[in-house]
């Protein structure tokens, strides 16, 4: 083995399952209760997943038309025709309603250590200010494992919670089928993305480690030449610095994208250390590899380890293949429409899904990002079934002790752009 | 700390106060000699801030943004049974002579994110942000503090304030595009899109019904629809009512504007009035105007921002307070005072000698940024500072410390004790916004010994009510959510239907977005009860 199979569990309410809250275990008026994903997350902790990520967005879920979940994701910026988002909205049979991710995560933190905390953050509508120090926060009271999934909101209506810029609906159509108006704000939203992780990038490391001196012979509290302006002037906003946080415990932490196509590929190649792609079959991931090979090409890239790519998958796991597949069945009934995913979906036995995460490992694949169908039920098959049998074939890391997110997934320390080569530290973290 | 307080003798201590029963008492009984209910004292723990109250230097001084040290801060503040924990906000460091200021305490963490850590690790003390309605979009903001509300069971609290400069603007997408004077407009109207917001979903709204496969109960989540001079907003807010509904409300401005906007918007003030006739002068003016918007004196509580410094004697306290004194204003932070008054460079000068015999440079707008300015007429204080070092023989250093490191309670915990319920028994105040010299444990010997004294005499909570909200253990009224309110109806219908179904805290902001957003009628509906004059 030379490098690990990463793991990671994408949290979402009751499931990603539209139906998944109406299972008889799950726990759906919890799903505004810090306990019930405390509950997750130290669930997926005792099993040893090396993070997990928390949806959100900034406006109500909506299932659109079409596949529910692909609307949420960074490759649907459709932004559905208005009127039929409204009425998808209306929908009253599926989870509506969301806590704010970052604000979850640190409430999650102090109850929970040695996990990936990766909550979920838009860079449309918000500040990257904000962004960068709550982050930064985060990751100061995770002591070192905080993370950061880079979505853009390309929906009219949320657009029309902020009021600032208009956003045009397009619908998923327009997209793939090369609308110049939809491409126009593609770029746009990626663009801007690039810069807002730019930004937060440069103000992370705006303080150099060793700035407080704490010095009563001079009376400095800290070491002005060792805080930075970032100076960031770009196309959608300018960003002066320093932070007003000092250097975190990962100085970087760890930025996740995911991506579905060339130009969130391209915002993946420049700034993310994590990118997730949804490959179906494996010449579909050998199609993406080869993109995302291209993108290299092409763009700069600006993040400082070498970028890690990991796969999406839907999971629904039972002990047969046969149960899954009526659970499955069962769900799509309640719900009225077959599950479709931007993502594979795979209702399976605990070693057909191993299988699989084996075999895309095995194709070069870093990392899985699992989205459990059903909340807590398909984690509780994740760690006590699943990931036995990747253990067992040996390409999980199961040696502990890692002292950050960032160490857990062999990044390694991230010097630190303002700091002379010679001072850059050595050590991810303080021990 | 302001120009005024030059005029009070720094020597003047208030220990002289009228000696109340220092026996126990249950604080249902507790009485004044004339037979009036005591009232009960609010404090609220104000984690040390970047300037130069904090002593660095002292040797307990640990990480101004280690989780540890707010976990300690928090833990002992609520052993304390303090009402709430106060963070102020960083939006930018602080810059004199056009670099970053060295000499204080630099760096704190992001606002909402470290209250909603130390939510996970206390149960029952109030968790109070300061956050920008100016750097701030309504949507975003309201989405946090009810996410922040959610996660603490209630215990939300947002001091609301309207920085509009363009040196915090630089860090902004939008820059200094706030004018002035539009600053609490802007704040109004901040508050009344959020109110909006957090009023959109029915209390059930969530069902979470399997058998009849409905979630969220059909018509329970409402579009907003809010278009003013600040605002445009449309849609439906994601985030179910939280436990107290809106966070508490404080407030810290101190203009006749900012008086107002408390008086109808706020449920607490932080005010820098700690002083006993200042106070009592403050709070007489602001209760007033609580009158004359038809609000309960009781649903505005007032908290003006105190320091403190402990002895076993008077004396040794004294003492102490004096070398306190010495180590907040070193000779670097002397200069750095003076230098914000004369607006240029004194670094030459001794600060164990006098004051510079010069008048200030006229504009000093420039010199020291991002932070509040001090110093309105730099050239009437600099002569005001070298009358009094004159007079009484005070070098540079003496004469800072005498204004910028005077504590307002000095004494034994009793006699501290005495004279923070002397201010609160004779309307000063409704308690203190408490802040300690280093931190975290700044606030550990005031709860060991200070908290026993006002709990003995029966004007102090022995314990939270299990379960209460941040509201709740303030004493305060519970707010109703925003009514309907129909398009185009006329603002003073709609500020008489918001009065008549909420007597408190809605009708300031109602009325306030009836004057500013006439012509931009929104709409929120509520499924409960709304009165048939707000009927839609």
């Amino acid at each position: 083995m030379t490098t690990p199979l990463y793991l990671g569990v994408a949290l979402d309410g009751a499931g990603w399952h539209p139906a998944a809250w109406r299972e008889p275990d799950a726990r759906p008026l919890d799903l505004f209760d810090v306990g019930y994903y405390t509950d997750l997350v130290r669930l997926a902790r005792s099993a040893d997943v090396d993070l997990v990520t928390i949806e959100d967005a900034v406006g109500l879920q909506t299932s659109g038309f079409g596949p529910a979940r692909e609307h949420a994701e960074n490759d649907r910026t459709e932004t559905d025709h208005a009127e039929k988002d409204r009425t998808a909205t209306d929908r009253t049979d599926e989870v509506r309603g969301r806590l704010d991710a970052v604000v979850l995560a640190n409430a999650i933190a102090p109850r929970v250590s040695g996990i990936g905390l990766v909550p979920t953050v838009t860079t449309t509508h918000t500040e990257p200010f904000h962004t960068a120090t709550a982050l930064q926060t985060l990751d100061y009271v995770s002591e070192g494992w905080a993370g950061w999934r880079v979505q853009v909101s390309g929906r009219a209506h949320e657009a029309q919670h902020f009021g600032r810029r208009t956003i045009a609906p397009f619908d998923a159509a327009a997209i793939t089928g090369g609308d110049p108006g939809a491409q126009a704000l593609l770029a746009e939203l990626f663009g801007e993305a690039r810069d807002a992780v730019e930004v937060a990038r440069r103000l992370w490391d705006s303080w150099q480690d060793d700035a407080i001196i704490r010095e009563v012979e001079t009376g400095r509290f800290i070491d002005r030449d060792k805080l930075h302006y970032i100076d960031f002037v770009g196309e959608y906003f300018s960003v002066k610095g320093p932070s007003i946080v000092p250097r975190s415990p990962q100085g970087q932490p760890v930025v996740f994208v995911l991506a579905h196509q060339k130009v969130p590929y391209e915002l993946a190649v420049a700034e993310a250390d994590i990118v997730a792609i949804t490959p179906h079959t494996d010449e579909h991931l050998d199609q993406i590899l080869s993109e995302l090979r291209d993108a290299e090409q092409s763009v700069e890239r600006l993040a400082g380890a070498p970028l890690q790519v990991w796969s999406e998958i839907v999971v629904l796991i039972e002990e047969t293949a046969a149960d899954a597949r009526t659970a499955l069945a069962r769900l799509n009934d309640l719900h009225g429409q077959p599950l479709a995913s931007d993502a594979l979906v795979l209702a399976g036995s605990p070693a057909e899904v191993a299988d699989q995460l084996l075999h895309w490992y095995h194709r070069g694949i870093s990392g899985v990002r699992l989205r459990p169908a059903r909340l807590p039920r398909d984690l509780h098959e994740i760690t006590e079934n699943i990931i036995p049998l990747l253990d067992r074939a040996g390409v999980r890391d199961t040696a502990q002790g890692a002292h950050s997110l960032r160490e857990r997934l062999g990044f390694g320390a991230a010097p630190n752009r303002y700091a002379p080569a010679e001072v850059a530290r050595t050590e991810s973290i303080t021990r | 700390m302001s120009t005024q307080s030059q005029s009070t003798h720094p020597q003047s201590r208030q220990f002289h106060s009228t000696q109340l029963q220092a026996t126990p008492l249950q604080r249902s009984t507790a009485r004044t000699e004339d037979g009036r209910p005591l009232k009960q004292i609010h404090l609220a723990a104000h984690f040390p801030g970047v300037n130069h109250t904090t002593v660095w230097s002292d040797g307990n001084q640990a990480s101004q943004v280690a989780f540890s040290s707010f976990r300690h801060f928090a833990q002992n503040a609520e052993r304390g049974k303090f009402d709430f924990l106060f963070l102020a906000e960083g939006l930018r460091v602080r810059e004199q002579k056009g670099l970053i200021h060295d000499l204080d305490v630099v760096g704190r963490p992001n606002t909402t994110a470290i209250l909603a850590a130390v939510s996970a690790v206390t149960r029952h003390i109030g968790l109070v942000g300061t956050l920008s309605a100016t750097f701030n979009e309504p949507y975003e903001l309201a989405r946090q503090l009810a996410s922040l509300d959610h996660v603490s069971g209630g215990r939300a609290g947002w001091n609301i304030v309207t920085t509009s400069d363009a040196f915090h603007g630089e860090n902004f997408r939008r820059g200094a595009y706030l004018d002035p004077a539009d600053r609490y407009r802007r704040a109004e109207e901040f508050l009344d899109v959020a109110k909006q917001l957090w009023s959109s979903w029915a209390d059930d709204a969530v069902i979470a019904d399997a058998a009849a496969g409905e979630f969220v109960r059909p018509g329970a989540v409402r579009s907003i629809d809010h278009h003013g001079p600040q605002f445009d907003v449309t849609g439906r807010f994601t985030t179910p009512v939280s436990p107290q509904r809106y966070p508490v409300i404080v407030q810290a401005g101190d203009s006749p504007d900012g008086r107002d906007f408390a008086s109808q918007n706020a449920e607490v003030i932080f005010s820098r009035h700690s002083e006993y006739e200042a106070g009592r002068q403050f709070y007489s003016d602001v209760k007033g105007r609580l009158d004359a918007v038809g609000r309960d004196r009781d649903s505005l509580k007032i908290l003006p921002a105190a320091t403190f410094i402990l002895g076993d004697t008077a004396d040794e306290a004294a003492e102490r307070s004096r070398e306190v004194g010495r180590l907040q204003i070193s000779p670097q932070t002397a200069i750095s005072f003076l230098e914000q008054v004369w607006g240029t460079d004194l670094s030459g000068y001794d600060v164990d000698g006098p004051l510079p015999a010069t008048d200030p440079v006229e504009d000093t707008a420039g010199i020291a940024r991002g932070r509040v300015r001090q110093f309105a007429d730099p050239v009437a204080v600099s002569r005001a500072w070298r009358q009094q070092s004159e007079a009484e023989g005070l070098s540079i250093r003496e004469l800072v410390i005498s204004f910028a490191a005077k504590h307002t309670f000095v004494g034994t915990p009793a006699q501290v004790a005495e004279t923070i319920n002397r201010h609160v028994q004779n309307d000063a105040s409704d308690g203190f916004v408490i802040v300690g010299h280093t931190s975290p444990t700044g606030l550990d010997e005031f709860v060991d010994t200070v908290i026993p004294e006002l709990q003995e005499r029966g004007v102090y909570r022995r314990d939270y009510d299990e379960g209460a909200t941040l509201r709740q253990t303030l004493g305060l009224p519970t707010p109703v959510p925003l009514r309907a309110r129909e398009k185009g109806m006329g603002s003073a219908a709609v500020a008489s239907a918001a009065g008549s179904a909420a007597p408190g805290v809605s009708a300031g902001a109602t009325t306030s977005a009836s004057g500013d957003t006439a012509d931009g009628a929104s709409t929120v509906v509520l499924a409960h009860s709304a009165p048939a004059s707000t009927a839609r």
